[in-house]
């Protein structure tokens, strides 16, 4: 459906894109995840002709996009803080890209109805767009892209605004509703939570560039650089040389998965993969804090000398701060991680 | 942009280039020489000095009254808001030949105070003072309020929170959002006083001189073109000075605000401060506009018999002294139709450089953004005049051609239209269009359904700017207008030029009426905004 060809956008000196190759295919649902400024909103704003590209191709269905006005594209774009016009009512609003394709009078209240239903504000056409809460804003702005059935929806931010627990639930009905509509979907987000529960596929972006793209579990289980570990929130990063399934950190000797890259590395250790064991079968460590999180206990682990290490601890397992403790490493749990992108 | 641009060229610069070009130019020969020698005379200099001075007190005076109007008008919330904001703007409808009148009925010899008490004032500056801030109350209550009934108040309240002080916030807040309207305000009020014409021509007597009374004496009195054209020129760059220092300060002022409907801003006056507040202004509105306009009715009724329909009756037949071909009343029919034409003309013209504006940015813009200020400041009489020796010939043969007035007539409009579009066109969100245009809605169809709507209010406001001034013209089209059909403005002046009773009379009257058909028509506009809001929720 979607392909970018080294699309390039620079503001001044600076590459808001740097040459980035995208695919996505029909019916796929894919989130570009990164930090503020790693160029994600700008990469829809350039699929979506509101921002011209300095070099490369954009393609949709086949067709190069350049020269083609954003009004022309077919494409849907649901806005970072919804903007919904405020003159009109929510039917004007889920009614307008109906309208600007020239749909009779029955089709458009036919197709809003249809759409408020779907995304379940049945029979709220009459309400004031400035009376509605954030969620319902949401829904609305949502069903205003949906309504002229565009070839590819791209989501800015989705559901940035809202509270946790209304984004959580609404982050499922999104994915069941794109899925059930057989909608193409291109969503940019900084929140990997949201990431990973709405995509198919998932692409870091950093730097106006492509850091890593796969399945979320892949990038989840085996993120690619260190850029990727700690921007998925994993700070056990540390150097290491690794000699066949043996790496030397300042953490001691660390088993690593077979046919890891050899040599001087940098190494994550995920959380769930630390196990405490008795002080007398290793080097010893202190237990620095302990959070309680629900479902485990997180622990920071502060060796002799080197850096501290996290780790994930089932309740009943949980030493007190203070406390001496020897540390053991699952190689199931260890990446070794490839060179970030220069 | 290139229509804007090329009716600027053809019906305003070309003409004032013209005339220039014919005062200053003895065969074929350029005489710059005749601008040192013109400028070193003390009465050029004292009429200078005198324009400036009294161009900058008009300002902030009327600033000074009319900006507590503005507040009370977009804050609060009271019965008959649009019968008394249709009252205030009356003045500004009205030819300036009847302003000065008006005020010659209160303060002039034989006028109210003279009666009562025997104050006359109208060979005093006050009375041309008091007379302009009469005159532009509205343009501030309008272009001000107009933005401030849509600021958010919660960005205040916001700053409260913050820990400002109520001063403190409007001045941190509200303040910096109401500049730019402020600025363009103050410019316009700056720009028709200094560049006043019948109000001083008529309060002045031969006391008081400004720039654009000594033009039009030198060019139809002494027929001395050589010193209009050089007053003229010397015009022509104080108001491009006035207008790059505004453009400067303004620039990077207007910035995206948060609008809101009018409707959930204003609230009824609370708390003794708010009541005294509202009550100064009404008493303010009552003293500066209700009173003037209160006499010029009573004149027109005052007969030597006592009160009486006598003048009226009069203007429905032709003029017996035969100076006007046709009755009186028709030029009230021609003055609208002139004016309907003109604010056409200026909302198209105005509409589209204020959208170009909006779109772009840059040196080049912001020069024709200023350029677009320039026939307000510049001499209407040289405007006038230059139209009758330029656009005599093929392909412009537009002399004998009704169309002439109107073009004259939207050249002062399309500033007001410009000027009045623009703060709200450039505080609509960039992303509202882009939405739409991803929706499907090309620009031109994103323009007509996002920007319209938000500004509707400001383009009622415009059209009606545009219309008034239209209707009120007099400089330019004292020389255009056809015999068979003078507009109403000039045929007051006519009768106002020419000594008796009866025609005294028949101007009061005339003015009268005049000001009733454009309070009925304003009030409309009123009731039409209003309706229009409110049937959008």
């Amino acid at each position: 459906m979607l392909v970018l060809d080294g699309a390039t956008v620079r503001f001044g000196e600076r590459a808001a894109l740097d040459a980035v190759d995208l695919e996505v295919a029909d019916h796929e649902i894919v989130s570009v995840l990164g930090p503020s400024g790693s160029g994600k909103s700008t990469l829809l704003r350039a699929v979506a002709g509101l921002q011209a590209l300095d070099g490369g191709r954009v393609l949709l269905g086949g067709a190069d996009q350049r020269g083609v006005p954003v009004h022309r594209r077919g494409v849907g774009l649901m806005f970072q803080d919804h903007q919904l016009f405020p003159q009109r009512d929510v039917d004007g609003n889920v009614a307008f890209g109906l309208r600007m394709r020239g749909a009779g009078k029955a089709e458009q209240a036919e197709r809003v109805a249809e759409l408020l239903d779907l995304v379940g504000l049945p029979g709220a056409g009459r309400r004031s767009v400035a009376a509605l809460s954030g969620g319902e804003q949401q829904r609305v702005a949502l069903a205003r892209a949906l309504a002229p059935r565009p070839r590819l929806l791209m989501l800015d931010e989705p559901l940035g605004q809202l509270d946790r627990g209304l984004r959580e639930r609404l982050v499922v009905e999104l994915r069941q509703l794109f899925g059930r509509l057989g909608t193409t979907v291109l969503a940019v987000t900084h929140d990997q939570g949201e990431a990973f529960a709405l995509a198919d596929r998932v692409v870091v972006m950093r730097d106006g560039r492509i850091a890593q793209s796969g399945a979320p579990v892949e990038v989840w289980s085996r993120p690619a650089s260190e850029f990727v570990a700690r921007f998925l929130g994993f700070d056990n990063v540390v150097a290491a040389r690794v000699t066949g399934p043996v790496a030397e950190t300042a953490w001691g000797k660390v088993p690593v998965p077979d046919g890891s890259p050899q040599g001087e590395r940098r190494l994550l250790v995920r959380p769930g993969g630390v196990r405490l064991v008795p002080v007398d079968e290793g080097p010893e460590w202190t237990v620095e804090s302990r959070t309680f999180r629900g479902s485990h206990v997180a622990v920071r682990l502060r060796p002799v000398d080197g850096p501290p290490l996290d780790a994930e601890l089932p309740l009943r397992e949980a030493p007190g701060e203070g406390a001496a403790v020897g540390v053991e490493f699952r190689a199931e749990d260890v990446v070794v991680l490839g060179d970030d992108i220069p | 942009m290139v229509v804007p641009v090329a009716f600027f060229a053809l019906f305003f610069a070309w003409p004032v280039v013209s005339i220039v070009e014919r005062g200053l130019r003895v065969d074929g020969v350029w005489q710059f020489g005749r601008f040192g020698e013109t400028l070193s005379r003390p009465e050029i200099l004292d009429v200078l000095w005198f324009t400036l001075w009294q161009a900058l007190a008009s300002t902030g005076l009327t600033l000074l009254i009319a900006l507590p109007g503005a507040y009370v008008f977009a804050r609060f919330d009271f019965r008959g808001k649009g019968l008394l904001r249709a009252v205030v703007t009356v003045p500004f409808v009205m030819p300036t030949v009847m302003v000065g009148t008006a005020f010659l009925a209160l303060v002039g010899r034989g006028g109210l105070l003279d009666e009562l008490w025997g104050v006359r004032l109208d060979t005093t500056v006050w009375a041309i003072l008091i007379a302009h801030v009469f005159f532009n109350y509205a343009v501030v209550v309008r272009t001000v309020g107009g933005l401030w009934a849509q600021l958010d108040p919660r960005q205040e309240e916001a700053a409260r929170v913050l820990g400002a002080s109520r001063w403190k916030a409007w001045r941190t807040v509200t303040l910096p959002a109401l500049a730019p309207s402020v600025a363009a305000a103050a410019l316009m009020v700056f720009l028709f006083t200094a560049s006043s014409f019948a109000v001083v021509q008529i309060l002045g007597g031969s006391t008081y001189s400004t720039l654009e009374t000594e033009i039009y004496r030198q060019t139809v009195v002494r027929f001395d073109l050589t010193t209009a054209a050089v007053l003229t020129m010397v015009q022509f760059v104080a108001v491009g000075v006035v207008l790059a220092v505004h453009a400067r300060t303004v620039r990077r002022r207007e910035t995206a605000l948060r609008m809101v409907a009018p409707e959930e801003t204003a609230r009824r006056p609370r708390g003794i401060g708010q009541w005294a507040l509202f009550a100064a202004v009404l008493l303010s509105v009552a003293l500066l506009i209700v009173l003037p306009l209160g006499v010029l009715v009573e004149r027109s009724f005052a007969t030597s018999h006592g009160y009486g329909l006598d003048y009226y009756r009069a203007l429905q037949t032709p003029d017996p002294s035969g100076t006007f071909l046709v009755p009186l009343l028709d030029t009230i029919g021609n003055s609208l139709r002139y004016a309907v034409v003109a604010t056409l003309i200026a909302l198209v013209i105005g509409g589209l450089a204020a959208a170009a504006l909006t779109r772009r940015a840059g040196r080049l813009v912001r020069g024709f953004d200023a350029l677009l200020m320039l026939p307000l400041g510049v001499s209407a009489v040289t405007v006038g005049f230059g139209f009758l020796i330029t656009l005599d010939e093929p392909p412009f043969d537009l002399r004998a051609s009704w169309i002439l007035v109107p073009l004259a007539q939207a050249l002062v409009g399309v500033p007001f239209v410009v000027r009045t579009m623009l703060p709200v066109l450039r505080a609509v969100d960039e992303r509202l269009r882009e939405a739409a245009a991803v929706l499907g809605a090309s620009p031109w169809r994103a323009w007509r359904e996002v920007d319209l709507p938000l500004v509707r209010r400001a383009l009622l406001i415009a059209a009606g700017f545009a219309f008034a001034v239209s209707l009120g013209e007099f400089g330019a089209t004292v020389f255009i207008a056809r015999p068979d059909s003078p507009t109403l403005p000039v045929a007051v002046a006519r009768l106002l030029g020419r000594p008796g009773e009866l025609n005294y009379g028949q101007a009061m009257a005339l003015s009268t009426i005049l000001m009733v058909v454009c309070a009925v028509s304003l009030l409309l506009l009123e009731r039409l905004r209003t309706e229009r809001t409110s049937g959008e929720f």
